[in-house]
């Protein structure tokens, strides 16, 4: 953005309205800001600390230990090579809850930026959205280890599950995001029950147990089967495809750990849950758009 | 010259809490009950031709800030319409987004980047802004063992190194040692000389006349003056000396009360800005609703750095009430006003003999400016007579 041409900029009263593409242009043009604000993010979280980074890779393995004692132990899962299967659910999930989390505070915990110098709002929940990302990637690396370890890989179509599941959490996420930032600047309750609601989430989305149960359910609810309500957790879905790209093993007929539906359909799935995340990102994007004017005058 | 900076006739509305309601809770039980809105700025245009520098005073709460703030794109208006030509760099933002955690050279590549700089740009001025700064031996310190001077230096110099079209700043020459602000003085003349657009808020009327190329005064959001920036100062000191009457510091046990209080000028009629060497007069109306033995009225007069100049009382003078009771008039004619220019507190009190009793004493409560005619420097006015002859 070194030349930019004597552009003119109006400001009216009018709340700005979105166009897309002319934004992203603008969002491009700020890239380095986005990443020093990323790097920023993440090594002021690990700044003074001896194990720094390690510490997101320590957070999977704790969930690890914890629900393989609970599992494996006491409730008898029944899930061979638990570890792979756990970390490859928690992977989608963490990233989910972790970019949340710090989304709602972005906005706010700027306060000083926003309230003195202009720049594209969106950057704030990206810049958290992106340090959520750094976090993904070392987790990924905790599950290479344990794939590799106990060498549970299975290569096939299933792999290109995972691409489609990727678009479907990031835009999901980011969707939830822009709305938990602009909201939390005028209600601070919302990082609270943001938490609240996680917590349920998370139970709500079958990552430590076996999501094959879910599957083979015959409760209903309202007239609905349990498969189905989880069909409409966004959350769940991507969750099916990390499982079934990274761990891949669907097991028994009659008990099986994974949902026994075909590639293909999961492929279909989640593509519609890709397209319905990214028409939410757009509107959740509008909208954030729209508050992000009087953000400086609500901190 | 083409304008660098359109306001087109913008207004401001902030909606004042007694309390922000910050929770639903309260959001929900106090429904707008509580908020009253009020105009920061109305009707407020102005235009800033390019490569010139436009100074913004006005009192606290006039909606200079809030006028730069809408400039800069961080708040939106109401009303009306701004139009920008070329990157706008704010001082408004010294060291914001300055991470405690982060080293001073971590930070100036974030800082540089929030205000637009690119890495490239940013790795070619690295040395200046750190020499600008006078940081070398810092520079990889985290900045929270920084004093707030090498913060807010670092800031300023990341700020400056933005090569920006617009400059904006707000009340920032106030910080640093003298040696600083003279640099900072310079740079602000050096952007000047590069035809750059400068807006500049700030509280020290003598920089406006020294900087400024147009000057625009605020009051209660709207317009007073604009135009030359000497004739803005006086008036934003007329205006300043008219709105102090308000304030004021009342104690005492008012056994003695000053009722009312007046300064009036040569002609008689109530100012409150004089010239050096006008007659000046403090008239104070007292009462006393039962009798009082032996009080001295006093008054005495402060410079803006609050230094007493100038103070005496009736006992001094010769004037006694062995019993003091019902209304007077008590008037201190001030033959030579001596003073250069600038503005004047004065205190005015009633007390015992001893000083041990205080019946009514306002501190610092009337204000009087004295607006120099001539160019004579120094701290006092002597009134001279020039006698030349030929030998």
């Amino acid at each position: 953005m070194a030349e930019i041409p004597a552009d003119l900029t109006v400001r009216t009263s009018e709340p700005p309205k979105l166009r897309v593409l002319p934004r992203l242009r603008e969002l491009w043009a700020d890239r380095q800001l986005l990443g020093n604000l990323v790097r920023k993010e993440v090594s002021v979280k690990y700044k003074s600390s001896v194990l720094g980074v390690a510490w997101s890779m320590l957070n999977p393995i704790m969930y690890l230990l914890i629900f393989s004692l609970v599992f494996a132990v006491v409730l008898k899962g029944g899930i061979p090579n638990y570890s792979v299967y756990l970390l490859s659910g928690l992977l989608a999930w963490n990233f989910f809850s972790t970019a949340l989390t710090m989304d709602a505070r972005s906005v706010v915990e700027n306060a000083n930026l926003v309230t003195k110098v202009y720049f594209p709002r969106e950057i704030l929940p990206l810049a958290s959205t992106g340090a959520a990302g750094v976090d993904f990637l070392l987790q990924a690396i905790v599950l290479a280890v344990f794939m590799a370890a106990y060498r549970h890989v299975h290569v096939g179509l299933n792999l290109l599950l995972l691409p489609i599941s990727l678009v479907a959490l990031a835009a999901f996420t980011m969707a939830v995001g822009l709305v938990v930032a602009s909201l939390n600047v005028r209600y601070r309750d919302t990082q609270h029950l943001l938490n609240l609601l996680l917590l349920v989430w998370f139970w709500s989305t079958p990552v430590v147990y076996a999501s094959g149960r879910v599957f083979v359910s015959h409760k209903s609810i309202l007239g609905v089967s349990v498969f189905h309500l989880f069909l409409a957790n966004p959350l769940a879905d991507v969750v099916f495809g990390f499982q079934r790209a990274l761990y891949g093993d669907v097991g028994p007929a009659s008990s099986p750990i994974l949902p026994a539906v075909s590639v293909g359909w999961l492929a279909v799935l989640l593509g519609v849950v890709a397209l319905v995340s990214l028409a939410l990102l757009w509107l959740a994007w509008r909208w954030f758009f729209r508050l992000s004017g009087d953000f400086a005058e609500d901190l | 010259m083409a304008g660098a900076i359109a306001v087109e006739g913008i207004g401001k509305h902030f909606r004042r809490y007694r309390e922000r309601p910050s929770t639903l809770k309260e959001r929900m039980f106090l429904w707008r009950s509580n908020a009253e809105d009020f105009w920061a700025l109305r009707d407020v245009s102005v235009e800033v031709p390019e490569g010139t520098t436009l100074g913004l005073i006005g009192p606290n709460g006039s909606g200079k800030t809030t006028l730069l703030k809408c400039i800069a794109g961080i708040l939106r208006p109401n009303e009306g319409s701004i139009t920008t030509r070329g990157r706008i760099a704010s001082l408004l933002a010294l060291g914001a987004g300055f991470h405690p955690e982060l080293t001073g050279r971590e930070n100036v590549y974030l800082n540089a980047s929030i205000l637009g700089l690119s890495r490239q740009e940013t790795d070619r001025r690295f040395d200046d802004i750190v020499g600008f700064a006078e940081l070398p031996d810092f520079i990889d310190t985290q900045v929270k063992f920084y004093s707030s001077g090498m913060y807010v230096r670092l800031g300023f110099a990341v700020a400056v190194h933005v090569d920006p079209a617009i400059l904006l700043i707000d009340e920032v020459l106030a910080v640093g040692d003298i040696a600083f602000q003279f640099k900072c003085l310079d740079k602000i003349a050096e952007f000047q000389r590069e035809g750059r657009t400068i807006v500049f808020v700030t509280h020290a009327p003598d920089l406006v006349a020294r900087l400024c190329d147009d000057t625009l005064l605020l009051n209660h959001g709207q317009v007073v003056a604009r135009g030359e920036p000497r004739a803005v100062v006086r008036d934003f000191r007329l205006l300043m000396a008219r709105e102090d009457l308000a304030y004021g510091w009342d104690q005492g046990s008012r056994e003695v009360e000053i009722v009312s209080a007046e300064l009036f000028g040569p002609d008689g009629g109530a100012v409150a800005v004089f010239s050096p060497g006008d007659v000046v007069t403090i008239q104070l109306d007292l009462r006393a609703p039962a009798p009082v033995e032996d009080p001295v009225v006093s008054f005495a007069i402060y410079d803006e750095q609050n230094q007493f100049v100038f103070g005496t009382n009736t006992d001094w003078q010769g004037v006694r009430w062995p019993r003091f009771e019902g209304k007077h008039r008590v008037q201190f004619v001030l033959r030579h006003l001596p003073f250069v220019g600038g503005r004047y507190y004065v205190t005015l009190g009633v007390h015992s003999r001893d000083s041990r009793h205080v019946y009514h004493l306002q501190e610092q409560r009337y204000v009087f400016d004295v607006v120099k005619g001539d160019e004579n420097p120094g701290l006092v006015h002597i009134p001279v007579e020039v006698r030349a002859e030929r030998l």
